[in-house]
This record gives structure tokens, C-alpha cells and sequence, in this order.
């Protein structure tokens, strides 16, 4: 599976990097000589198999922890937003969103 | 689907709905986080380090949420999924902090399920496809900032219950029942406090035409319709419109429409491109979901009265008409409100008529529930106990309401002082209607000549000479009586 | 009398104890070497606030409240935030970012109020947000390897083995994803361990592969190891959903425990024609004294060792492409200066912020996660995950601990494989099974190979096997001496 310039253009909007045209053709040549060693991966016959997204459960059940119903985190805005770019009144400042 | 299969075309064109609803939940805390979710803090003060995203932080998951999920999924009876995983929805926005929404995509908590309600007297049913577990995203500001929108985060990470419907839906006037039916449920059973203003249940529908029998058509997405007088207006101008744009010879577009109450239009939202690839993938940070049957059980066996189970006791155990039953299950105030009555005077008919009438009269006139009501089901009952034993007439319960509405008070009392008492003793009662009676003699004449309506130019003045506290029922029984002998 | 930075955590902690030498006394020594570092294996220091993390932990000592480890100084691999130092995750999208919470781990090894006591030096340099193995994608410097510096220390963990190697602590923090402690541990000479995946809290450790992430320690000793590994690990279940609800253990109680009878699979596919011939040396004597313990040797084979490669650079990059979606320039991080509007905000801000390696592997799981290629990439290499895993178990019917090499080679030369991504990936061969698999694996100095440099043994254990693991290690230690010696001839 080859990926083409398109490709590098779709997923880079998507991913939202701005990559200049040299970077890109890089990104894509990089990338599609990782994706040659994928393709053994790809013929691997794995009909029947669940996938294993938290590995401990080769071993033993997984479930989803659940915490009792309360709200004790404090009021900290003012440490929380000391790294950010923008603030004003509290509110994070971004160029404006269209809808 | 619906028992009594109506078509409803509008120019000719078959009207396909499909409902999307976000009822935020009513937990104390966020859905993956122990901030506080009260309405209209001051920003960014209600969005902690795991809602604002900072690098490290990880979502753990609220257990009131999965209790309200099922206790939704059991009130719409729906399949409760024994596992269901949280997915990634991954996209940019500035008011989705982590870059992605934790979501469910491919199994949801909530499976299959029905809503029914009446339009009009047809019953409907609406089939749910799912409902699923997901954080809400924080807010966007934009007066107050030229060129910029400022973000606040209080609102991410809030609960949200989102309740997807089959393609059922065939007019405005169904949507607008069915998105009420279904407030009335996640109300009622209490997982949502429904207030629309404040973005606790928002509505998105799916609208597309097709002639009958052709195949469903593209359909076009509104969003956030938040009153339901707006819901029907919006729906009924994308239906016109879409029509209009088939028959001109264009194809319609799928798109995300904007309602604007302002102009009554909708309209088209500026096109994301690669709107619809979210790559979802299960979030690795969040086990799957596991619900044992007896949790389920639990819920089951904790859960209050639905209203439609409620209307058909009452339908059974009171002998209302089904509209009745129907209308006091509007709410669960009301509906304990009535019962409380009903029991406490026997007369549940007469409940029913008071509180669908004057009751609910007053309380739509000053805007307030009928948990506000000046007069409590208490009174109302004794009230209507004095209706029922002919201490009063209707009439004169009339002026007795109104007093207890307006100055509170004991009914009795209310009675006495206002000397409302109906005139029960027969024997002065005749003496009246004889004096009337030899005081217009032309009515008789005319009566007995074979004219019925000249009976009201005798039941006035009778009603007039026992200053009103004759009882109407009594005064047409012995009038006719003395008429007739 | 032995140097302050000659002694082992275990005799450090011994000392301090004792009151034979105070906190900031020991905190001072190794600030001072610390500063004066040329390696570039630390991105921040800070005296002002180490100081004061010593004072806190003498007067926990002189109370007599003092966890096990007071005032023992340790680093951190700049990955797990800190209140008290800047965290970048060696990325100019964070340069200067201050969090305000601790990591658990962090708050687990310092002196806050239940933790063990040890003091901050600072912070640790590291590939760009743990996203490589030679620490070369850090952005802002690279490390150079103690043993010769012009080579590269490993990564991701560079900073932290580097610094251990040249003793500018007697211990670090490091993280592992694919082997980024094993590696870098096995390139500078050193010991690391990363555990069962879950026993460490990963909540303030910056996510790069959430279902591989793993936190541990790297020191001189298995027995250090040990020490700190008990003080990081136990359920976090407040704030950790992947964090596994099993006791806290003390990892050093069967330190000494005899390895009579220990079966060690050798799997087949870790001796193939691509392992350095110095390095298999190293490997098959530090065998020979295992087997000279006692120990039996048995062949074993995991037979997907070849694909773990294209499954884990498929999953990892696909957590990390939605991990690193929050670095937006809107709430915290870099926020280019450049823009026209939001979406040109977004897209200059990342591409700024981030190094090719990132922005690579980011692209990579866009595009396996993207509409129409999930099921052939991504839930494929789910799969055959469960596949590797279930092949260890199968290993685990007929051995106690699997033992091989870290990686096929010693540290490569700094820039020789920098413009070779997929030369990087190929050299993860060896560490990357265990860590698909969630299984505890270890580095213990086995030796040198090629240009004397030095070679990990790795050992890689069945889930919750940490402490027979950091037996094995122990023992092999009680026996050699690789893992005394240091950088310059001494010992």
C-alpha cells in the first residue's frame, strides 16, 4: 500500500501540520519505506482473533473502574492556566471560530 | 411503527425525521473528572486539570452516569449492554480540550428501545436505535472579543446521554411530540433536569423527502433546536425548502443546518472538510464497561413509576379516559398531585377535570409548576368533597378556587364567609319557585304550549330570588315537577 | 572513604539514616556535579528547589518520619511532570511549560507528605515526548553516552541512563514504551526494569502510547532497582482507569533467593544473523554464569517476534497521533507568533512545535486510524498483539524467565542512523514483544561488545514477576562486576 502526495495532504490537514512541500515529499517517502516492512503484517491470517487492547487481559478480565459521584476538585483556574498563551477574563483567547 | 398508518405528504413528498438528543445528566460531577458541573459558574473555574487537557492527565469514569444511562435504557426498554467500550472521537475545535471527545461508537451502553406518544389521539412509536455515554465540550464567547472567541471549559467533561432514534419520524408535529415525550421521560425518571434554556437537553434532527416508495432521500442535519416551538417551525421551513430545491431540479446536499429564529430560516453551516473522519479507535485509557445483570436488577427494582405504566393504572384503577390519564402523567408533580386528590375526596373524575382546567389554567397564567401551586391537593380535594356532598354548587366552587388561589385559607371557612352554601332545604326552594311562578305566568303558558326554552327565563329569576345558593339540579327537578303536575 | 557518588541508593539511604551525612550535604555533592555536566543529559536544574527538597527530607529524617529512601537524590526523565520544574517532554511545544499537579510517581518518590523521601536533582533529557532511541529527537540537545561521547546514550530514556552511567545521580526515573529503559539502560551499562504494564501509575507521566507507557527506575544496582521500583508502583485508582488494582510489593524480598532449578527460555528468533557478534558474547557468558547457578537453560520459540516491529509502530503512533491532539497552542504549549486564523493557528503552532520524528509518527497513526484503513492496519495489529502475547504465554508453560539480548547492537555512533527512521525501528526488534505484551522486562550490565561498549542482558518476566526477575539480576551481579565499573577505567 503506497501513500501519495493526496494522502500526505489529507492526513496532514486532519492531523492540522502544516507541512511545507519539502517536508512533505520527506514525510512521504519516509513513510511509505515504513509501510513496505507493514505489508508482512498485513497477510498475517488472524481470522477468530480479538484484538488485545489492555494487555493484562491475556491473563485476566479488564473492567472499567467506576468512582462514587462527587465533585471535590477545587477551584484552581489561576494555576491551571499560568502556562496559557492567551487569557483574558478567564477565558482562553483563540482566533475567532466561525460556524 | 405506528398502529394507525396515516400518510401525511406534504406537496406530494414523504417527510423522514430521525432524532439526535443530548440530555446532559444530573450527576454532581463530570462524566471523567470530580469538577462540579453547576449551570453559569464563572469561566474556566469548573474545569480542572483533567478537563482542561494538561499534559498527563487521564479520564476516570463517574458512576452516577452509567447509573442514569440505565435507568434510561430501562425506562425506554432498550437492552443494556453487558460490555460497551468508550471510543475516541478525534477532531479539532477549541472548545474540545483533549482534541478528541470520549465517545461510544460501536457498542453503546443503551441498545434498541421505543418511545410512544400520542399526536393528537393516534399513538405513535418511535424505535431507539441506541443511546450512548459521552463528555460534552466547553463553550465558545464571541461578543465581548473582536476577531476572537474566548473558551470557556466549565462545560467540558459534563455528562451527556446521547439518544439516537430510527428514521420513524414522518411530520414536524410527531417530532415535536416525540422530542417532548422524551423529555418528559428523562425528566420524570430524573437523569436530566431538562431545562432547555440552559443546554441540558438539545435536540438535532435529521430531515430528509423522497416520494413514497422511492428510497430515503439525503438528509440534512439541524442542529441544537432548543425550544419546541422553534423545533416544528425549523423542520416545517428544511422540509418546504427541500422540496423546493428537488423540484427546481437540484439534488440536495448533505449539510449541517443552523436554525434562525430570527428570519425562520435554516441555513446551511460553513463545510468542515474531513468533517466525518473522526478515526475512531477504543480509548485505551478507559477498560470496557461492565454492567453484571444484577446491577441492572438493582436499577430495575429502585426505579419510579413511568408515566405511561402510571396513566394506565390510572386508566384501571380510577376509570379515567385514556386523555385524562394521559395529560395528569404530563408530569410527576402533577400526576402525585392528582393522586394525593383523588384519594383523599374519591372523586377522580372531578380531580381530573379541575386540574386540567382551572389548575393548570392559573398555572400556565403565572408561569410557574404546580409544585407552586397556592392550593395543595389537599385542599383542592375538600373542595371538591363539597361539590360532591351538594354543599356547594359548581358555580360557587368557582369563587371558593379563587379564593383559596388568591388568599389561601380553609375551604369550609371559605364557604361560610363568603355564605356560598347551597340552598339544599326543598321546602323553601318551592315556596321560591312558586312565588316565580305566579310571577310569570306568560313562561308557563309558553312551557306548556310546548316550548322548552322558556324554562330559563324561570330558572333565572329563581336562582336570582335564593341569591344563587340554589341548587341547579334541585331547582330543574321540582320546577319540572310543579310544570309538568 | 568511598565518594558520595560512588555509593549505591541502597548505601546512600543506609547513610542518611544513620544521620553519617545529611540530605543537603548528599543533594549539594551531586548538584554540583550535576551543573557542571557536559553530556547534556539534564534539561533543567534548579538548586533553589533541590535545596529545598533536602531540607525537607533532614528534617524528616531527624523526626523520624522519613520514608525508606530520604534524601536520596534521584532525577526525573523530563516525561513526568513536576510543579517545581519546567516539564517540555524534551519538545519545544512545551518549552517552559509549569504544571500545576505532581505526577504520582513523582509525588510516590519525593518527599511529599507518604512518599519515599528521595530529592529532585532535575529534570532528565529524552527523546522528543519519548519517541525514539537515541535520544537525537530530543529538541533541544543530544546526549552523548559516558562510555564514549560520540555515541548515542539510547532512548528514550538517554538523559536518565547517561546520567546514571556518569554518576551524576545514583538513580532516575525513566519510561518505557518499546524498550526506552531497557535499551538505553543496556547502552550505558546500566540497570533498569520496566514493570507488569499497570503497576505504575501512568497519571502525569505525558502520554505517548497509552496502552504501552510504563514508568520505572534506572540505577547501578538490581537491588536500587528494587528499592525504587516498590517506592513507584501500587494502584493509583483514583486517577488512573489503566492502573491495576494489586498491592504495592516490596521487589527486593527474594533478592537473594537461590536460582536452583530456574528455567531460562532462550527464544531462537533474539540469536538470528543480525545480532552483533560482541554482543552475543556478552550475552551467552552472562548465560553461562546462570547456568553456573544453577540455573537451566531451555530453547524457546516466539515466533512473532519479526512482525512486533510493524505492530507496534502501527498502535503506538495511532495512540500517540490522538495523545498529542491536545497540543493545540490554545491552553497551554507553543503558540506560533504567525497566523492568519484558527485553522492556520493550529497548523503552525503544531508544526513549530514538534520535531520530524513526532510529526511522523503522528501522521503514521492518522493515517492507520483515517476511514478505510483501520481494520487493515489498526485492529490487524491489535490482533497479532494478542497473538505475541498469547506466544509468551505459551513460552511460560516450559520457563520461569526469557532471557536474550536488549538490542542487536551497542550504541550506534551519534548521527549515523538520524536520517534512518526505519533503521531506529528495526533495532527495537528485541524489546518491543514484551512491551506489546504488557510483560515486566529488565536490562542488567552483561559485559562489552564492539569498541568496548557496553551490553544488556534482558530478562523478561510473566505479568506481576518483578521480583524474580530482580532476583535473576541480583544474582548475575553477585557474580560479575559489569555492573561497577564505570566510564573511564575506575570502578
Amino acid at each position: 500500500m503506497s501513500l501519495t502526495a493526496q494522502d500526505i495532504d489529507r492526513i496532514a490537514n486532519l492531523a492540522r501540520l502544516e507541512l511545507p512541500p519539502e517536508e512533505g515529499q520527506r514525510m512521504l517517502d519516509q513513510i511509505n519505506g515504513f509501510f513496505t516492512i507493514v505489508e508482512a503484517m498485513r497477510a498475517v491470517d488472524t481470522a477468530g482473533v480479538q484484538p488485545l487492547p489492555h494487555p493484562i487481559a491475556t491473563i485476566q478480565e479488564v473492567a472499567l473502574r467506576l468512582r462514587d459521584d462527587l465533585a471535590s476538585e477545587p477551584n484552581q483556574r489561576e494555576a491551571n492556566q499560568q502556562s496559557a498563551p492567551a487569557v483574558e477574563r478567564g477565558l482562553f483567547l483563540v482566533p475567532k471560530v466561525i460556524e | 411503527m405506528s398502529t394507525k398508518q396515516k400518510t401525511l405528504l406534504v406537496q406530494g413528498y414523504e417527510v423522514v425525521i430521525g432524532f439526535e438528543t443530548h440530555a446532559q445528566l444530573s450527576t454532581q460531577s463530570k462524566i471523567f473528572s470530580r469538577a462540579p458541573i453547576a449551570f453559569g459558574a464563572e469561566p474556566n473555574t469548573q474545569a480542572c486539570a483533567v478537563d482542561l487537557a494538561l499534559p498527563g492527565t487521564l479520564p476516570v469514569m463517574n458512576k452516577g452516569a452509567v447509573a442514569r444511562a440505565i435507568e434510561f435504557g430501562l425506562a425506554v426498554g432498550s437492552h443494556i449492554a453487558e460490555e460497551s467500550i468508550f471510543a475516541r472521537k478525534n477532531y479539532f475545535y477549541p472548545d474540545l480540550p483533549k482534541g478528541y471527545q470520549i465517545s461510544q461508537f460501536e457498542i453503546p451502553v443503551v441498545q434498541g428501545g421505543e418511545v410512544s406518544f400520542f399526536v393528537g389521539d393516534e399513538k405513535k412509536t418511535v424505535r431507539l436505535v441506541r443511546a450512548h455515554l459521552e463528555e460534552d465540550a466547553g463553550k465558545s464567547l464571541h461578543e465581548d472579543f473582536i476577531g476572537q472567541s474566548g473558551i470557556d471549559l466549565n462545560r467540558a467533561g459534563t455528562p451527556l446521554l446521547e439518544i439516537v432514534t430510527e428514521p420513524d419520524i414522518r411530520s414536524s408535529e410527531e417530532a415535536v411530540a416525540y422530542a417532548k415525550e422524551l423529555h418528559k421521560i428523562v425528566t420524570w425518571i430524573g437523569i436530566c433536569d431538562g431545562n432547555m434554556q440552559e443546554g441540558s437537553f438539545r435536540c438535532d434532527a435529521n430531515v430528509s423527502v423522497r416520494k413514497p416508495g422511492a428510497p430515503l432521500g439525503t438528509r440534512r442535519e439541524i442542529k441544537n433546536l432548543n425550544s419546541f416551538k422553534f423545533m416544528q417551525q425549523a423542520i416545517d421551513f428544511e422540509v418546504r425548502w427541500q422540496i423546493e430545491q428537488i423540484e427546481d431540479g437540484f439534488e440536495i446536499q448533505q449539510a449541517t443546518v443552523l436554525f434562525d429564529p430570527d428570519t425562520g430560516e435554516t441555513r446551511a453551516m460553513r463545510t468542515k472538510e474531513d468533517a466525518a473522519d473522526y478515526r475512531y479507535f477504543p480509548d485505551p485509557d478507559l477498560p470496557p464497561l461492565v454492567i453484571g445483570r444484577d446491577w441492572v436488577a438493582r436499577v430495575q427494582a429502585e426505579m419510579t413509576e413511568l408515566p405511561r405504566v402510571m396513566a394506565a393504572r390510572f386508566v384501571a384503577d380510577y376509570g379515567l379516559p385514556e386523555y385524562d390519564a394521559t395529560t395528569l402523567t404530563q408530569s410527576k408533580a402533577m400526576a402525585a398531585y392528582f393522586e394525593a386528590a383523588a384519594k383523599a375526596c374519591g372523586q377522580a373524575k372531578l380531580v381530573s377535570n379541575w386540574v386540567m382546567g382551572e389548575v393548570s389554567r392559573r398555572l400556565n397564567a403565572s408561569e410557574v409548576g404546580i409544585e407552586q401551586a397556592p392550593v395543595s391537593a389537599a385542599q383542592l380535594a375538600a373542595m371538591i368533597g363539597r361539590i360532591a356532598d351538594s354543599t356547594i354548587s359548581n358555580s360557587a366552587a368557582k369563587q371558593v378556587f379563587d379564593a383559596l388561589w388568591t388568599e389561601g385559607g380553609d375551604v369550609d371557612a371559605i364557604i361560610e364567609a363568603k355564605g356560598l352554601k347551597q340552598m339544599n332545604d326543598t321546602g323553601a326552594l318551592e315556596a321560591i319557585i312558586d312565588e316565580v311562578l305566579a310571577a310569570n305566568p306568560k313562561n308557563v303558558e309558553e312551557f306548556r304550549a310546548g316550548n322548552g326554552k322558556a324554562l330559563n327565563g324561570l330558572v333565572g329569576p329563581i336562582m336570582k330570588a335564593s341569591k344563587g345558593k340554589a341548587n341547579p339540579a334541585q331547582v330543574n327537578e321540582l320546577l319540572l315537577k310543579k310544570l309538568q303536575a | 572513604m568511598t565518594a558520595l557518588h560512588d555509593l549505591t541508593v541502597a548505601a546512600l539511604a543506609a547513610d542518611l539514616r544513620a544521620q553519617k551525612v545529611s540530605a543537603t550535604e548528599v543533594a549539594q555533592h551531586f548538584l554540583a556535579r550535576s551543573l557542571a555536566d557536559t553530556s547534556g543529559s539534564f534539561l533543567s536544574l534548579n538548586a533553589e528547589a533541590t535545596l529545598a527538597q533536602a531540607k525537607v527530607a533532614d528534617a524528616q529524617l531527624a523526626a523520624g518520619t522519613a520514608g525508606p529512601l530520604a534524601g536520596v537524590p534521584m532525577a526525573h526523565k523530563d516525561i513526568f511532570v513536576t510543579t517545581d520544574f519546567p516539564t517540555t517532554a524534551g519538545s519545544k511545544m512545551l518549552e517552559g511549560y509549569r504544571s500545576p499537579f505532581d505526577a504520582t510517581v513523582v509525588r510516590k518518590l519525593g518527599v511529599q507528605e507518604g512518599g519515599a523521601g528521595m530529592v529532585n536533582v532535575g529534570k532528565l533529557n529524552c527523546d522528543e515526548f519519548a519517541m525514539g532511541s537515541s535520544n537525537e529527537n530530543s529538541a533541544y540537545k543530544s546526549v552523548t553516552n559516558p562510555w564514549d561521547t560520540a555515541r548515542v546514550p539510547g532512548g528514550s530514556s538517554g538523559g536518565s541512563a547517561a546520567a546514571v552511567a556518569a554518576r551524576l545521580v545514583p538513580a532516575a526515573t525513566g519510561t518505557d514504551t518499546g524498550g526506552s529503559i531497557r535499551q538505553p539502560a543496556s547502552f550505558c551499562g546500566i540497570t533498569g526494569i520496566k514493570p507488569t504494564y499497570g503497576r505504575a501509575s501512568r497519571y502525569g507521566m505525558i502520554a505517548y502510547a497509552s496502552s504501552l507507557d510504563q514508568a520505572g527506575p534506572m540505577a547501578r544496582t538490581a537491588e536500587d532497582c528494587a528499592l525504587m521500583l516498590s517506592a513507584m508502583c501500587g494502584p493509583d485508582l483514583d486517577r488512573d482507569s489503566t492502573s491495576l488494582d494489586v498491592p504495592a510489593e516490596n521487589f527486593a524480598r527474594d533478592l537473594n533467593a537461590s536460582l536452583d532449578g530456574l528455567r531460562i527460555g532462550i527464544p531462537q528468533e533474539f540469536f538470528g544473523e543480525g545480532l552483533a557478534p560482541g554482543v552475543r558474547a556478552a550475552v551467552d557468558a552472562a548465560l553461562k554464569e546462570y547456568e553456573k547457578l544453577g540455573a537451566k537453560l531451555v530453547s524457546i520459540s516466539l515466533p512473532r517476534t519479526e512482525l512486533s516491529i510493524p505492530v507496534y509502530y502501527i498502535i503506538a503512533p495511532a495512540e500517540a497521533s490522538s495523545n498529542l491532539s491536545r497540543f493545540d497552542g490554545v491552553k497551554f504549549g507553543h503558540r506560533s507568533k504567525d497566523y492568519t486564523d484558527l485553522v492556520s493557528m493550529y497548523k503552525r503552532s503544531r508544526a513549530e512545535g514538534f520535531g520530524e520524528e513526532v510529526k511522523r509518527r503522528i501522521m503514521t497513526g492518522a493515517y492507520v486510524l483515517s476511514h478505510g484503513y483501520y481494520d487493515a492496519y489498526y485492529l490487524q495489529a491489535q490482533k497479532i498483539r494478542r497473538m505475541i502475547a498469547d506466544d509468551f504465554q505459551q513460552a511460560f508453560k516450559v520457563c520461569d524467565v526469557i532471557a536474550g539480548p536488549v538490542a542487536p547492537t551497542v550504541a550506534w555512533k551519534l548521527g549515523e542512523k538520524a536520517d534512518d527512521p526505519v533503521a531506529n525501528y528495526l533495532a527495537d526488534i528485541f524489546t518491543l514483544p514484551a512491551s506489546l505484551a504488557g510483560l515486566p522486562g529488565m536490562s542488567v550490565p552483561a559485559g562489552f561488545g564492539e569498541e568496548g561498549m557496553p551490553v544488556g542482558l534482558q530478562l523478561i518476566g510473566n505479568y506481576f514477576k518483578e521480583a524474580q526477575l530482580l532476583n535473576a539480576a541480583h544474582r548475575l551481579q553477585q557474580a560479575t562486576d559489569f555492573h561497577l565499573r564505570q566510564p573511564g577505567g575506575a570502578s
